[in-house]
């Protein structure tokens, strides 16, 4: 089957940013994303999870710019005051037009 | 010891509380399973709405004008003299100072709703309508003190207009504002019919209260390990802050009319500290604000405090405010 080579970005969060997230990706120009929930523990030890809920897992399929733009703005506008964790990886996807 | 402490410590909404507490402590592995947490709050809150509609379609609008003017009164002033105390006295920055301000400026429906079951304990009670006096006290706080930590820190948290809606949508207003429509216009003859599983003084009502106590003492005991993160000063002011509210929630009530178990009631209210609707919207609007410091304020030694101590002391301030006529039960007037 044929594959278009895509970039998957994954962020994890705390859920008090579910919606700024995703506001912010459908602005940059994701067609869509997944949310799953999770515990963890990082860097800032349970800080992310102070306030009650799960962490959770936002993971996009975009194009190279769309993906670079992402990281970027989650860099400025999250990392300085929130537990995110952000990063990219290069995927092979099928139906590759339905992402870009 | 002083005997409305003692009822109040010996009461089953305490001592669940306490048992919560306990078992955090002991590490044990009980906690109430999510959905069964999320539905009985749900029942708690529709009940408290339901309960307060149809008081207050007894009481008529007239009625409540006096004691809704001074909660929008405290609403106003506790969460700026949160942010005054912490900033002046205790040498906090702008975020921190604001974010606690506006736990402290809103209210806790679970300390209101044990103030409630307290009164009633204490064979006397409050006037009906105090679930709309909730609603009135839940959201100014928090933007008050929300408008004032982002005009402070320059802003860079989310429009204030998306966190207005998200606070004025959440599930606790949903259910007491919905309620209080709904109860209000189901009239007594329909009340009648759903009476038994809603009221807030009946078997059913109690019961689960006494089982949320048990999750609320969990949550509570979970924080205790942040109480030496948060410095003696804020450990201070969880405890006298709400005595100072507490006691002018009580006197305004007091001046509005309130009977003693209403003005209670009220400056319970005042003195509590809100964990559940302020900390998400503290955290996206103020995010240099430590979570550390708001959420153990308000859980960890206020809510604790209330439960435990404040709700005895604010009875006792009413009954010693009350004029003697006021500190007889209220009356419904049919």
């Amino acid at each position: 089957m044929p594959t278009t080579t895509l970039k998957l970005v994954t962020i994890i969060a705390e859920p008090v940013l579910e919606a700024t997230i995703t506001h912010d990706l459908e602005r940059l120009g994701a067609s869509g994303w997944s949310i799953t929930e999770g515990r963890g523990k990082g860097s800032r030890g349970l800080r992310a999870s102070d306030i009650p809920g799960s962490n959770i897992r936002i993971e996009t399929i975009v194009s190279e710019p769309v993906a670079e733009a992402i990281l970027r703005h989650a860099a400025e506008a999250y990392f300085p005051n929130y537990s995110v964790i952000a990063y990219l990886e290069t995927v092979q996807v099928a139906r590759g037009d339905k992402y870009v | 010891m002083d005997s409305i402490l003692r009822t109040n410590l010996l009461s089953p909404i305490a001592l669940a509380f306490a048992l919560g507490i306990v078992a955090r402590l002991i590490r044990s592995e009980f906690s109430l399973p999510k959905d069964i947490y999320a539905g009985i709050s749900i029942y708690l809150l529709w009940a408290l709405g339901l309960q307060g509609g149809i008081e207050l379609h007894h009481a008529g609008f007239a009625g409540i004008a006096k004691p809704a003017a001074v909660t929008l009164l405290l609403g106003c002033v506790t969460p700026l003299t949160t942010y005054v105390v912490l900033r002046r006295l205790g040498g906090f920055g702008a975020a921190d100072a604001a974010g606690i301000a506006a736990h402290y400026g809103s209210v806790s429906a679970v300390t209101f709703i044990a103030a409630q079951t307290f009164v009633k304990g204490m064979g006397t009670e409050a006037e009906g309508y105090m679930p709309t006096l909730l609603t009135l006290l839940e959201s100014p706080g928090i933007h008050i003190a929300l408008a004032i930590g982002a005009i402070q820190t320059g802003g860079k948290g989310r429009p204030t207009s998306e966190v207005l809606h998200e606070v004025l949508t959440a599930r606790t207003m949903v259910l007491l504002v919905g309620g209080l429509i709904v109860g209000y216009l189901i009239g007594d003859r329909n009340w009648q019919v759903i009476e038994p599983f809603f009221n807030t003084k009946g078997a059913m009502f109690r019961g689960s209260l006494t089982i949320f106590m048990l999750e609320m003492g969990i949550l509570a005991g979970a924080r205790f390990a942040d109480l030496k993160k948060v410095g003696p000063f804020l450990l201070a002011f969880g405890i006298v802050m709400p005595i100072l509210h507490g006691a002018l929630g009580v006197w305004l009530g007091t001046l509005a009319g309130l009977s003693a178990a209403g003005a209670c009631v009220l400056g319970t209210m005042a003195a509590s500290a809100s964990y559940i609707a302020a900390p998400p919207a503290v955290r996206v609007t103020l995010p240099e604000a430590n979570p550390t410091l708001y959420l153990t304020s308000a859980l960890a030694i206020t809510f604790p405090f209330n439960i435990l101590f404040g709700i005895a002391i604010y009875y006792k301030i009413a009954l010693a405010l009350a004029p003697a006529a006021a500190a007889l039960p209220a009356t419904v007037v049919p």
